[in-house]
C-alpha cells in the first residue's frame, strides 16, 4: 500500500542529546581505515584550528540514522522497514562534528513519492549542538520496494 | 600541504585509491556505525531476500569514497557538502579476499568563496556502485 503524502512535511521532536565521545571518533575512523590524525590526534586537530578530534564526513548518519528511526517506526506512517533501502544520502555541513559536541537531531518527512511503484521517502535531519547552532544536515532517501516485488 | 583554489583547474584529478573490504571490515563498521542489519554480515539472510551475496554498507562505500578528497585536502572540515546515490550493491564473498572498492575523483567546477565541486567514481568490478556523487570542498 502506498504511503499517504498528507505526511509530507511532518516533523519530530528533538532528540535527546547525543554526546560525541573522542573514542567513538576513533571507532569509527579505525572501522572505516582512515587514519587521518584529525580524528584521533586532539594536537593534530587543533593545528587545523578545531577545538578537539573532528569526525570523519559520513559519521553524522550514526546519529541521524537512529533519529530516523522515529520515522521507519511511526505507526501512522507504517513503513514496512523489510522492504526498504538506501537511496541517495547527502550532508550539508555548516561545521565538522567535534569530540565533546552535544548533537540533537530534528527529523522532518520532506516527500513521499511513488516512483514505479515503489514509495521514496525523503528524511532530512537537522543536527545542532548544544547551544542550537547548526551543524549538518542529513537528507537520506528511502526507498520502499513495492509489496508485489518482494523475494524476486 | 593545503591545496590552494588558484593552482586547481576544472578537470584536476585527485589521486585515485583502491579500498578492501572484506566481512571482517563489514562487521566492524556494523560495530561502529550501529547498523545491524543482517544483510551485511549474514549470507544466509541476504541470500534469502534476493541479494548476489552479503552486501557492504552504502555508508561504508560512501565513507571510503569521500577519503579520496579528505587526504587529497588534508582537513577533513575542507568538506562543506557531499551526497551520493546507492545505485548498485557491493557484494563481498566470504573467500578471505572480499571486494575492492576503487575511487578516482575530479574538480568539475570551481566555485565562489574558493570551493570547488569534485565528482567522484566509485567502481566495484568495474561497474559503478554511486551515482550523483558529489562534494563541494573549499580550498586555501
Amino acid at each position: 500500500m502506498a504511503l499517504d503524502p498528507s505526511f509530507i512535511g511532518r516533523s519530530y521532536p528533538p532528540t535527546e542529546p547525543y554526546e560525541v565521545g573522542r573514542e567513538k571518533i576513533r571507532e569509527f575512523a579505525i572501522a572505516i581505515g582512515d587514519a587521518n590524525p584529525a580524528y584521533t590526534d586532539p594536537e593534530a586537530a587543533k593545528a587545523l584550528g578545531h577545538r578537539d578530534v573532528i569526525a570523519p564526513p559520513t559519521f553524522p548518519f550514526v546519529i541521524t540514522y537512529r533519529a530516523a528511526g522515529q520515522v521507519v517506526e511511526d505507526p501512522e506512517l507504517g513503513l514496512d522497514y523489510s522492504r526498504v533501502v538506501h537511496g541517495d544520502q547527502k550532508f550539508t555541513y555548516s561545521r565538522p562534528v567535534q569530540a565533546g559536541d552535544r548533537l540533537t537531531v530534528a527529523v522532518t518527512i520532506d516527500n513521499i513519492k511513488s516512483l514505479a511503484g515503489n514509495d521514496v521517502l525523503t528524511v532530512r535531519g537537522e543536527v545542532v549542538d548544544e547551544t542550537g547552532e547548526h551543524v549538518v544536515t542529513s537528507v537520506m532517501t528511502l526507498v520502499a520496494r513495492a509489496a508485489d516485488e518482494a523475494g524476486e | 600541504m593545503a591545496i590552494n583554489y588558484d593552482e586547481v583547474e576544472i578537470g584536476t584529478e585527485l589521486p585515485a585509491q583502491s579500498f578492501p573490504v572484506t566481512r571482517a571490515t563489514l562487521v566492524q563498521y556494523a560495530g561502529a556505525s550501529g547498523d545491524f542489519n543482517p544483510i551485511h554480515w549474514n549470507e544466509k539472510f541476504a541470500l534469502e531476500v534476493g541479494l548476489p551475496d552479503v552486501i557492504a554498507h552504502g555508508m561504508f562505500t560512501m565513507a571510503e569514497a569521500i577519503r579520496v578528497v579528505t587526504d587529497w585536502v588534508g582537513d577533513p572540515a575542507a568538506v562543506v557538502d557531499y551526497g551520493v546515490r546507492f545505485t548498485r550493491p557491493v557484494p563481498v564473498p566470504n573467500d578471505g579476499v572480499g571486494a575492492v572498492v576503487e575511487v578516482s575523483a575530479k574538480v568539475v567546477k570551481k566555485l565562489d568563496d574558493r570551493k570547488v565541486q569534485v565528482d567522484l567514481l566509485a567502481t566495484t568490478g568495474g561497474q559503478k556502485v554511486l551515482g550523483r556523487s558529489q562534494a563541494v570542498v573549499r580550498l586555501g
